[in-house]
């Protein structure tokens, strides 16, 4: 297949379209004109800047440096899941939970697709562990990030309920057990959704690349059901710990319920 | 005889030793089985907090024991089924009455004015009186041995204070359970303890009669 390579003229042209949408936006004082500049010209930067990064790592393929941006990876991945809920753990839980929960899962599901399915060599190669990752994290993000919030947003709603099972003398968990599960459903939503739509409502993002890019359509296919596949599993496991740690994070030692844990952004 | 008593009354006192919250100044209580004791205080001035730190639900400095055990020795959800706080304010979850009941055959169900037939109720349709009766109610179903009890007659009428009074004193009688009693009704006071306590600014003081 011949890849048509694309020239910055081709850009800049898609690139005068958003400028016209942002001018029409300011004519029509829609307020999003500058929100919508700042966001495409980010959308360059830290493209260029990873593509940049990509071509650096791809050219020496070394574990070090691909475990550092993957941590990388995490870190930021970590902050965003913080920063998208309004009632957080304080301290380090905020960030620690939602980290160590898309560590399991991303990291895990990725290390396992690359050595026993993809089976690639060696297991590391750039080209195929840091898009792989990226998807993953990015995906479990929105799973976690969803789940945790859902938790502790209807733990602050419900507190005189979870404390009135309390007090009757339920268990901790048994006190939280339908928030926790309905957490866990609200965190797993957008993939189940994604999944049942595929192909039929929206053509998945990366498929559509592969197939631009030159890829024959049944090969682009089976990726996508691997990446779907993957990202419903790391997701599960990711938002299943997740919940499960900051439900019981919501509780001290005594089984009492400490709302004072979580803070609002 | 008298010696078998005296065991049970050990076996079941509630024992508070420089108990702490909020501002207050450390507060020390024993409360035999089957006794029951009043606490009053103006409002916001830590009746409800002494009560949930008995309960185990806040932190505390201090000790509580019951029966010389200290509610430490024992996972929280334990202390509380043994130790019932019945909150002014009940929360109710399920749709039903007896979604919140852990059996159904209690005989102070009729005590109160209910028969069985009251667990297929509706919570919506429950009035503000029948809430702080059954709230009561659901809390005995665990058998609980000290209850907590922050203002139980403050949406019923007089009748149904007095029925909930009877209840009460035959649960200590006969079952030797034991109990803190918020109330401000002074006439409630004399009917239904045989001390009582009153905040007064941070501290809680033995009410001399």
């Amino acid at each position: 297949m011949n890849l048509i390579s694309l020239t910055p003229w081709d850009l800049g042209l898609a690139a005068s379209l958003v400028l016209m949408v942002a001018l029409l936006s300011a004519n029509m004082h829609l307020g999003v004109g500058k929100q919508l500049l700042i966001a495409g010209l980010r959308t360059v930067l830290q493209l260029v800047l990873l593509g940049l990064v990509l071509k650096l790592i791809f050219s020496y393929v070394h574990l070090g440096w691909i475990s550092l941006m993957a941590v990388f990876m995490l870190l930021i991945a970590g902050r965003e899941v913080m920063a998208r809920q309004k009632y957080r753990l304080r301290g380090w839980w905020g960030f620690g939970l939602g980290s160590l929960s898309m560590f399991v899962s991303s990291f895990s599901i990725t290390v396992i697709a690359l050595n026993v399915i993809i089976k690639v060599e060696p297991w590391y190669t750039p080209q195929y562990a840091i898009p792989l990752l990226g998807m993953m994290l990015g995906n479990t993000m929105s799973g976690i990030a969803l789940g945790q919030d859902r938790l502790n947003q209807t733990a602050w709603q419900q507190r005189q309920v979870i404390e009135g099972r309390l007090m009757l003398g339920w268990s901790w968990s048994r006190s939280i057990a339908d928030i926790r599960k309905d957490s866990i459903r609200t965190g797993l939503m957008p993939i189940i959704n994604s999944m049942a739509a595929a192909g039929i409502v929206s053509l998945p993002g990366m498929m559509t690349g592969q197939i631009l890019a030159g890829t024959e359509p049944m090969e682009a296919v089976k990726y996508q059901i691997l990446i779907m596949f993957l990202i419903a599993a790391g997701t599960g496991f990711g938002t299943l710990v997740a919940v499960w740690f900051g439900s019981r994070r919501l509780f001290d030692e005594r089984e009492r319920l400490r709302l004072d844990r979580l803070k609002t952004s | 005889m008298s010696l078998h008593l005296v065991t049970i009354t050990v076996m079941n006192s509630l024992k508070v030793k420089n108990l702490q919250v909020l501002d207050l100044q450390p507060w020390s209580l024993e409360l035999m089985a089957g006794e029951v004791i009043y606490l009053s205080g103006p409002s916001g001035s830590g009746k409800s907090k002494l009560l949930r730190a008995i309960a185990d639900l806040d932190q505390y400095q201090g000790e509580v024991a019951l029966a010389l055990e200290s509610s430490q020795s024992m996972p929280g959800h334990s202390w509380r089924t043994k130790v019932a706080l019945v909150p002014a304010e009940s929360a109710w979850w399920g749709a039903l009455v007896g979604d919140h009941f852990s059996r159904y055959e209690l005989p102070q169900l009729q005590q109160l004015g209910f028969d069985e037939e009251v667990m297929g109720w509706q919570i919506d349709r429950l009035s503000s009186g029948e809430k702080q009766r059954l709230a009561l109610l659901r809390a005995l179903a665990s058998w609980p041995r000290v209850l907590l009890l922050d203002e139980p007659t403050a949406n019923l009428d007089r009748d149904h204070g007095l029925q909930l009074e009877s209840m009460i004193d035959g649960l200590c009688k006969q079952q030797d359970v034991a109990v803190i009693w918020v109330t401000h009704d002074r006439e409630q006071q004399r009917r239904v303890a045989t001390r009582g306590f009153q905040i007064v600014d941070d501290a809680v003081c033995e009410v001399k009669s």
